[in-house]
């Protein structure tokens, strides 16, 4: 048995948050290259300034966008690991808390979805995801989201007549209505199966999968291939003003469902997709 | 792509040269203001009060910008969806706004007011908040402080980029 102990989750958060908002992690970071060298016209010029202004990010310790989102945290807890100091929620927080302060972040939670619609003031609570896995070590994936791209996302709870046409067709519908407004180019994460929210949540892990990698069942990275060719010849382009590139990847998980469903959830990520993980 | 360099406040001189596509290099005062500062504004609207400042001529820039760490002017400010001020935008231009800074693709009602008031929507590239802070030199907050990152906020642009997204000949970026 291992303990871990509440000022240890906080100062990893804490690192993480700041990190996470002012780097890219490599595979973003040149695949955004890679769009910035295919591209023509003004959809150029605007990745120029999307590779440019990762520089600057990490120069000035500026974030790399004003949306610094909502903290979503994904921990992968080994079951031979004790915590004893309450609510390990409170930790989580207190990162994120801490990390908002000290990496002047920005606080964009409101305590009230409807009705008093008040800022928390310090971009609490954060969203965390636990899962129960077989070690001695705690993983912490954090992944800022911003709204821009969030609000475009979506779900559908498709008839399993409509197989993978209605998938297809769903994705690129999804894609489409978004437009230029989730700041493309974009990841689209896709979950497919499981219920309803098992297909959101599939669909927002797959959006940590590293660009270039397919997901390991042919069929599946075979569809991923062709929702990234339909989706690039789309026209839509960096920030919806037209071009070669307004997605850099298609990452699709699948889960067992139900005879009668056929979920199917769309999170798109903008280009500042940002996430970081630590082990301990 | 041609570019112009442009002086806030605007004038129909000014709209009247730019067309879809275009880059403008932004200069001089505009207002910040996203959701909750335009259902402000509106309420003040409503009850005949006076604005927190003049809309004639004047640019609204869609931001939220994170804190101004130490020895900065303000920290990283790019654009935030246009969309959502869409019900908001025609009472304004009408009342004398001459533009907007956004990201994203607006409605039907929004480009109908940018032709008859003769305004100009600019988009600016959203996610590079970072970048788009060196050109605000700047910042001062002159209305709504318990809004926090959404109050009004008086920024002074130098060479601001941003494309021109809907024009006052019907052009629209987005409509391809």
């Amino acid at each position: 048995m291992r303990r871990i102990g509440k000022e240890e989750i906080i100062r990893e958060v804490k690192d993480l948050y700041k990190e996470a908002v002012i780097s890219l992690p490599e595979d973003v970071s040149k695949a955004l290259k890679d769009a910035f060298n295919k591209e023509e016209g003004t959809a150029k010029e605007i990745l120029k300034q999307i590779v440019d202004n990762e520089r600057v990010s990490l120069e000035d310790r500026i974030p790399l966008c004003q949306d610094t989102g909502i903290a979503v945290l994904f921990v992968e807890w080994g079951c031979k690991v004790i915590y004893e100091d309450g609510d390990p929620m409170d930790a989580f927080n207190e990162g994120i808390r801490l990390a908002v302060k000290e990496g002047y972040l920005r606080a964009s939670v409101v305590e009230d979805p409807v009705f008093s619609r008040k800022n928390t003031g310090d971009n609490t609570p954060s969203i965390v995801h636990f899962e129960m896995v077989k070690s001695d070590k705690v993983k912490i994936t954090l992944a800022p989201k911003g709204a821009g791209s969030e609000n475009m996302s979506a779900l559908k709870m498709l008839k399993p007549a409509e197989g993978l046409d209605g998938v297809k067709a769903f994705v690129i519908e999804t894609v489409k209505k978004a437009g230029g407004n989730p700041c493309p180019p974009v990841i689209v994460g896709i979950g497919i199966g499981g219920n309803f929210e098992k297909a959101a949540l599939l669909a927002k892990k797959s959006l940590l999968r590293k660009i270039g990698e397919s997901n390991p069942n042919p069929l599946y990275a075979k569809l991923e291939k062709e929702l990234l060719e339909d989706i690039n010849s789309l026209n839509i382009g960096a920030m919806g003003i037209g071009g070669k590139t307004t997605a850099l990847a298609v990452h699709i998980e699948y889960y067992p469902c139900h005879i009668a469903s056929l979920p199917v959830a769309v999170n798109i990520q903008c280009h500042s997709a940002r996430h970081k993980e630590v082990v301990l | 792509m041609k570019t112009h360099k442009i002086e806030t406040p605007l004038n129909d001189n000014v709209i009247e040269k730019l067309r879809v596509g275009d880059l403008v290099l932004i200069n001089g005062y505009v207002y910040t203001a996203r959701d909750a500062a335009h259902k402000k504004l509106l309420e003040l609207i409503n009850s005949k009060l006076s604005l927190p400042f003049d809309l004639k001529g004047q640019i609204i820039y869609y931001v939220g910008p994170t804190p101004a760490p130490p020895g900065k002017v303000i920290g990283a400010a790019g654009p935030t969806t246009s969309s959502r001020m869409d019900s908001y935008t025609p009472l304004l231009l009408s009342l004398g706004l001459k533009g907007m800074i956004g990201k994203g693709q607006r409605s039907e009602e929004v480009k109908e007011a940018i032709k008859k008031y003769r305004a100009i929507y600019f988009l600016a590239t959203g996610g590079a908040g970072a970048l788009l802070s060196k050109h605000i030199i700047e910042a001062k907050e002159i209305a709504f402080s318990e809004l926090g990152t959404e109050s009004i906020k008086r920024l002074l642009l130098r060479d601001f980029p941003a494309i021109v997204g809907i024009d006052i000949y019907g052009g629209d970026i987005f409509k391809r």
